[in-house]
Formats: C-alpha cells, sequence, structure tokens
C-alpha cells in the first residue's frame, strides 16, 4: 500500500475499501480476544474456514479473528453478519451445523444462542442481549466488526477520518479547545481535564515533547484497559496523533506490559500498518506534521503504573518511583514536557473530533462526561468489560448490565477501583459512576468492579489486597512497606481468631499514616479497601474478633455462626 | 546561586539556592531527624521521618525535607501533632525490626514510641538505603543492592564484587543505623572468602 498523501486520498482509500465489500455479504466474526482465545476461539476460527472450504461457500462467506466486545464469561463468541445473530460458548463442534443452518440456511441455531439467566428468553440478535443493549457502547462498539490487526477494517467504518479532520481543517489550539469543552477527563483515576493538561504541556518551552499512552494494567480484575487498546488499537493510536499534533510532541509512546503477548502484538502491527499508510511518521497525510510512535515495553510490576516509577522504566532505571516537585507537563520524560495519558482517554479523542464536544457532553453527567469502560468480574451473572455512561448507578451495572448475582444470593458488595479502591455496601448502591460521586466516598475511578457476594469474607479480601500490594509495592519507603507487613500481620491475626480489641483502632493508626506519610500513591491508597470496609462492614471484623466467627465461612479456624449466637 | 530567607519554626532562616530544606535547617541548628538523608548523597525520601509542614503558595501540605528544595518565603513547621504521631509510629514499626539499633532507640524515646506495639519480625534492616547509595554513589562499587520487593526487600551483596571490593572498603559500616549491613556482609563474607568466617573482624574505624 502506498502512503497516503492526503485527507482527500484517504476518502478515496476508504471508498475503494468499501467499493470492495458487499454488506449483504455474509461474514462470520469470531472474538478474538485474549479471554475468549483462551477458551478455544481459535480452534473455532479453523473449524470455520475448513468448513467453508469444505462447503464450497469460499466466495459467499468471510471470516473475521474479531476485537473483543466483552461478555467474556460466555465465549468464545461468534456472530453472523449481516443478520448480527449471536452464538455463545461456541466450540469447534458446532461449526458444521452453524455453516449449513445459519450461513446456508439463514437460520438461527437455537441452542447456541444466549438465554437469559433471569427470563429464560433466547435472544438472536447481539444487540438485543441486555448485557450489551443496557451499556452505552462508544469505545467499543464496533469490536466485532474489526479485525484489529487489519487496518482496513479500521478505515472502513471511518478511521482515521478524525485526524485527516485535524490536520486540514484545525490548528493545535483548536483541538485543545475542543478537547477542553468536551470535558473529557483522564481515565486514570484523578480525572485531570485532559485538554487542559494539553494546553500546560504546549505551554512549556522546549526543543521536544513527548506523548505517553498508559497501557499499564496490573490491578487484580482488571482487564478492560487492555482488552480495549487489543480489540481496536487504531482508535488509540489515531487519538494520540491528533493529542501530539495539539501538544507539539514529535515523538509518542505506548507503554504496555509483556505479560499481554496478544495486546502488544496488535499495538505492532497496528503501528507497522499506520506508517506504511502514511498515517503516523513523517509528514502524516501530506500536512508537514512528523510523528514518530514507539512501543515501550514495560517490566510488569505493578507500581509502574504510577507517572514517575512509568517514567524511570521508560528511561531505563529501576521503575520505583521517586519524589517530585514538576510536573510531567514540565518535566516529563527524559526531563521534558510529557503528556501522560490512560488509554481510555486517547481513544475518547477521535469520536470527540468526528462528532464534536457539545455531542460528547450530552453523554454522562454536567462533571464527568462520556463513558469508561470496566472489566466486572466476581459472582455476577455476566462478566466481561462492560461500557457505562458516566451518571450510571452501580445498581444498574450489576443488575441490568450484569443479570444480578450468580444464583440469586445476597450481594453483599462491590469494590471500585481495585487494591488501592474500596468496597461499596449494598446501602451505596444507587451511587453514580462519576467522578464526584465516586470521590465523596473514597473512591476512583479505576478499571475493574468486583462483585461479591454473601458468601464473601470482607476481612479475607481485605487480606488478599494488601497481600497483593505487599508483593508489588516496591518496598522503598517505610510506611508503605512496613505499614502493609503489620496491617497483614494484624489480619491474619484476626482471621485465625487472634484478633484483639484494640486491632481495628492500630490498624486505623497504620492507615492514617501510611495515608498521609508515603512516597507515592500506591502507598498512599494502600488502606483505601481496608478503611472503606472498616467503616462499612466494622461489623464483620467485630463478629472475627469477638465472636471468632466468619459469616461467609471462609476463615477456616472460626465457626459461622453469625456473631452473638456463641458470643 | 542567590539567597533565599525562609521561616522554619517561626524563625527566620537564610539559605543557599539549591539547598533543602533539611539542610537549611541543620545549617541554622534546627534539628530535623532523618534515617536515610545523607550529605554526600542525593535525596531518597524513603524513610519518612523528616517529614515536615511546609507552607508553600497558600498550600500548607506534608513533604520530606530532605528533598525539598528550599524557596522564597517558604514556612516550614517541623514538628506538629500529626508529625508527632507519623514519626512515633514510623519508629514503632522500625523497632519491630530493629529493636536494639542505638539510633532508633533514640530517636523513639524522644517521640514516645512503644517497643512493643507491633509484632516482631527482625529483619535489622530499616531500610535506609544509605549503604547501597553511598557504595553506588560515592564509592561507584555496586557491591551492595537491595533484591526483591514490597515486603520482601531486603539489602544484599553481590558476591563477586564484594569478594573484590569490600575487603579493604567496608566505608558503609559506619553509616549503618542498625546491625543488618554487617550481618549481610558477614554472610557475603563466609561464602566468598577462603578464610573461615569467625576469624574475621569488623575493620576498627
Amino acid at each position: 500500500m502506498p502512503r497516503i498523501k492526503s485527507p482527500e486520498e484517504l476518502e478515496k482509500v476508504k471508498q475503494d475499501i468499501l467499493s470492495k465489500r458487499d454488506p449483504n455479504k455474509s461474514c462470520i466474526s469470531v472474538c478474538a480476544g485474549t479471554g475468549c482465545l483462551g477458551l478455544g476461539a481459535g480452534e473455532v476460527i479453523a473449524a470455520f474456514q475448513s468448513e467453508i472450504e469444505k462447503q464450497g461457500l469460499n466466495a459467499e462467506v468471510d471470516t473475521r479473528s474479531a476485537g473483543c466486545p466483552g461478555l467474556c464469561e460466555r465465549g468464545p463468541i461468534v456472530v453472523i453478519y449481516p443478520e448480527e445473530i449471536c452464538y455463545v460458548e461456541v466450540s469447534p463442534e458446532d461449526v458444521e451445523e452453524i455453516v449449513s443452518q445459519t450461513v446456508a440456511g439463514k437460520k438461527a441455531v437455537e441452542r447456541l444462542l444466549y438465554t437469559d439467566p433471569n427470563t429464560g428468553e433466547q435472544i438472536v440478535q447481539v444487540d438485543e442481549i441486555p448485557f450489551f443493549k443496557n451499556q452505552k457502547r462508544l469505545l467499543i462498539e464496533d469490536n466485532m466488526k474489526i479485525d484489529p490487526r487489519n487496518i482496513e477494517d479500521y478505515l472502513a467504518i471511518g478511521g482515521y477520518s478524525a485526524l485527516a479532520k485535524v490536520l486540514n481543517t484545525m490548528s493545535p489550539e483548536e483541538v485543545t479547545e475542543e478537547t477542553i469543552q468536551s470535558g473529557l477527563r483522564g481515565r486514570s483515576g484523578s480525572g485531570f481535564p485532559a485538554g487542559k493538561k494539553w494546553k500546560f504541556c504546549r505551554g512549556s518551552r522546549a526543543d521536544i515533547r513527548y506523548v505517553i499512552c498508559n497501557c499499564h494494567e496490573g490491578d487484580p480484575g482488571a482487564f478492560a484497559d487492555r482488552r480495549v487498546i487489543e480489540a481496536n488499537p487504531h482508535n488509540v493510536l489515531e487519538g494520540m496523533i491528533i493529542g501530539a499534533y495539539a501538544i507539539g510532541a514529535s515523538e509518542a509512546y505506548v507503554f504496555v506490559g509483556d505479560e499481554f503477548p496478544q495486546t502488544v502484538e496488535n499495538i505492532y502491527k497496528a503501528i507497522e500498518q499506520a506508517e506504511e499508510y502514511g498515517l503516523v511518521g513523517e509528514n502524516i497525510l501530506g500536512s508537514g506534521f512528523d510523528l514518530t510512535l514507539k512501543v515501550s515495553i514495560d517490566g510488569g510490576g505493578y507500581v509502574l503504573g504510577e507517572s514517575t516509577a512509568l517514567m524511570a522504566s521508560m528511561e531505563g532505571r529501576v521503575g520505583e518511583p521517586r519524589t517530585k516537585y514538576d510536573h510531567a507537563t514540565d518535566k516529563g520524560f527524559w526531563a521534558k514536557p510529557t503528556v501522560l495519558n490512560n488509554l481510555q482517554t486517547w481513544a475518547n479523542v477521535p469520536l470527540i473530533i468526528n462528532r464534536g464536544a457539545d455531542w460528547y457532553c450530552d453523554i454522562g453527567t454536567e462533571s464527568s462526561t462520556g463513558t469508561r469502560v470496566f472489566s466486572i468480574s466476581g459472582k455476577v451473572k455476566n462478566t466481561g468489560m462492560v461500557e457505562v455512561p458516566m451518571g450510571m448507578t452501580l445498581r444498574e451495572v450489576v443488575f441490568d448490565i450484569c443479570g444480578g448475582i450468580i444464583g440469586d444470593k445476597k450481594f453483599k458488595a462491590i469494590e471500585v477501583g481495585g487494591p488501592m479502591g474500596g468496597f461499596v455496601p449494598e446501602s451505596l448502591l444507587d451511587l453514580q459512576v462519576d467522578y464526584e460521586e465516586l470521590d465523596k466516598v473514597g473512591l476512583a475511578m479505576g478499571p475493574s468492579l468486583i462483585v461479591l457476594d454473601e458468601d464473601t469474607c470482607i476481612v479475607d479480601m481485605v487480606k488478599y489486597f494488601l497481600n497483593f500490594l505487599a508483593k508489588e509495592s516496591c518496598g522503598k519507603c517505610n510506611p508503605c512497606r512496613d505499614g502493609l507487613r503489620h496491617m497483614i500481620n494484624i489480619l491474619n491475626n484476626i482471621v485465625e481468631g487472634k484478633g484483639r480489641k484494640e486491632d481495628l483502632e492500630l490498624l486505623e493508626l497504620i492507615a492514617r499514616v501510611q495515608q498521609k506519610a508515603a512516597l507515592c500513591a500506591l502507598g498512599q491508597g494502600a488502606s483505601e479497601p481496608l478503611l472503606s470496609t472498616l467503616k462499612h462492614f466494622r461489623d464483620e471484623y467485630e463478629a472475627h474478633i469477638e465472636g471468632k466467627s466468619c459469616s461467609g465461612g471462609v476463615c477456616k479456624a472460626l465457626s459461622t455462626a453469625p456473631s452473638g449466637a456463641n458470643a | 546561586m542567590g539567597e533565599v530567607t525562609l521561616t522554619i519554626d517561626n524563625k527566620e532562616v537564610k539559605a543557599e539556592e539549591g539547598m533543602t530544606v533539611i539542610e537549611a535547617a541543620r545549617n541554622a541548628g534546627i534539628d530535623i531527624p532523618s534515617f536515610c538523608f545523607h550529605e554526600q548523597l542525593k535525596p531518597y525520601t524513603a524513610c519518612r521521618i523528616c517529614m515536615v509542614e511546609i507552607e508553600a503558595k497558600g498550600k500548607t501540605d506534608l513533604h520530606t525535607a530532605c528533598s525539598y528544595p528550599v524557596a522564597e518565603n517558604l514556612v516550614i513547621t517541623t514538628k506538629t501533632d500529626e508529625i508527632i504521631e507519623i514519626r512515633r509510629t514510623l519508629l514503632e514499626m522500625m523497632l519491630s525490626h530493629a529493636p536494639d539499633s542505638r539510633d532508633v532507640r533514640a530517636l523513639a524515646e524522644e517521640y514516645g514510641a512503644e517497643k512493643d506495639r507491633f509484632q516482631k519480625e527482625s529483619s535489622f534492616c530499616i531500610h535506609c538505603g544509605l549503604c547501597v547509595r553511598y557504595c553506588a554513589e560515592v564509592k561507584g562499587n555496586y557491591a551492595v543492592g537491595f533484591v526483591g520487593s514490597g515486603t520482601s526487600r531486603e539489602i544484599s551483596f553481590n558476591p563477586e564484587i564484594a569478594s573484590k571490593e569490600c575487603w579493604d572498603c567496608r566505608e558503609c559500616f559506619e553509616l549503618c543505623p542498625t546491625e543488618a549491613l554487617q550481618t549481610a556482609y558477614l554472610f557475603t563474607e563466609a561464602l566468598t572468602s577462603s578464610s573461615p568466617p569467625f576469624e574475621f573482624e569488623i575493620k576498627e574505624e
């Protein structure tokens, strides 16, 4: 493919691709995301290809290894276009029947359809499944229509048109202003307005500026970020290139962990194709704007998600956080002005440019616009990746999107924001997904949601998160390292029936000191799960200590009787 | 380098630009305690004992004095109830590792830190990193380093380097606020030396 030299040429390439594609031609789209591949999607794809060959249908039907749509619980997922018939838990043995019945005979195979766990109703079309229907899918809607390793699929749905619009008709200041107007906030947790960050960076005097996309994701139960970029890498790259233009950056990096090989491969492939098409590199789309786009592989430690540790790792130093008094927008990567944004932040940019800040502001709440893609796991009927409009309540996420608790057991808590997040009890389930609302109860916009039912022990869960951080902390500063060690010691005693009355106050003391004195955000936030449960589930701790009982039946040294029964 | 004026514990203090708050304070005879600060080494900000309250540009916050650069009109308070609680708790946690460390015990007494509040876990090291950083930054030897992460982080000598460089140096020994460093060295020495470890004597300073 020769390099595309102008926005007009880009439009022509898109029309060429579309003219070669018949929208009425059958296409078997199989999710080739990490989750479905793990459940055997690779074999399913191979089986489809050989079955189509066998039935002599090569001319009539295409197959596609698509991006992840999110219903990971029920994978491998297959969608047959143009009818949009969705099959779940497909195995190679089902392939012959699908090809003969659905592709050739245009009839659904009923036993492979999604059955609503609450109504027992079978659902044919993908968009009618409540799990998808109740989401607001802006970033992940097209995933099943795209092969992440084929740039033509992205171009066919209008990909890189936002970049063309920016380079052709907008000044860097106008791009920044549009982003500020959209209200787009950083998706990594703190929620700093993205456009403002870009403006600060552009205002710093320097010979070179950098753009970094943070794809680092290590929370237990978190897989949404890597899945978003794995499923549609070009969307994120397009956002980064637009951002780099706005900031005046000449180098951009995707910071990603080697522990997600599929994600890393898709990113490399996407950069290679974007370079080949002239969408990144020198003189992008003939505009005179140059940008080098590279991948920076991280060392895999959780703490590398912290910005100073991240940049230290990128510079080849030990990935430990350090104390700093400069903003990255002044002195970041190699001490030059740098904009570091989460990949979901970047992924929203093309959308904002194409459809306008006003349109974007209508989604979500006044102070938190747009959507957030979460991974949801635990004791809900449908787990996977969900895109939630800001302002939706956690209750709607758990019950409307995910279908409620498995076995219709009692809901106990939802953990929001991973190891540095907190536990939300039933009484706060109407909390809205919104930066301010979450902040009011001490929570941040983390990437993961974990749902717990009545059989979970809160003390055991908190111990799990603290043990995770005890390994993942760098161990440099005393409040974080020693604080975690002693909090775990105390909790170990409690679950073994050796808890003392004064332990809860001691835990609160360590947490208080750690929050104020730890070096970086990891240490400062490490006690959040503990503190949120001491607030909302204190009776459970007291039952462990005074009643020597664990109502979840998890702590083997204790009885399962409700507290009071044996007091 | 220009001169700046700041206030530390209600006292007007002059300092050279480029200095840190701990240096300015100590020059003025105000002691801010710290275990990981050393004049010859880059600020490390790990022990957090030197945290002080700094008011700058209308904002008051806790910062490590060993890294915070002096600036005109800073207002610094080196001891508040909050700071005392932080120092006392950190010291109590250090005592669970290094109950016999003279330096830690002296400060613990000053702050009323209890020796037995936390479960004992004698690793002796309080992770100030003085040995590691001195060896790297001043000597350029990298004979001792940190291994492990999180709660498993410990100091360890690299036997290949230590067997060549440490015998005639051991300048880090006197920096160590605990006995951990000598213990780690003795262990390495036992592994790398041809002479039996019981003949080893700590060099007289």
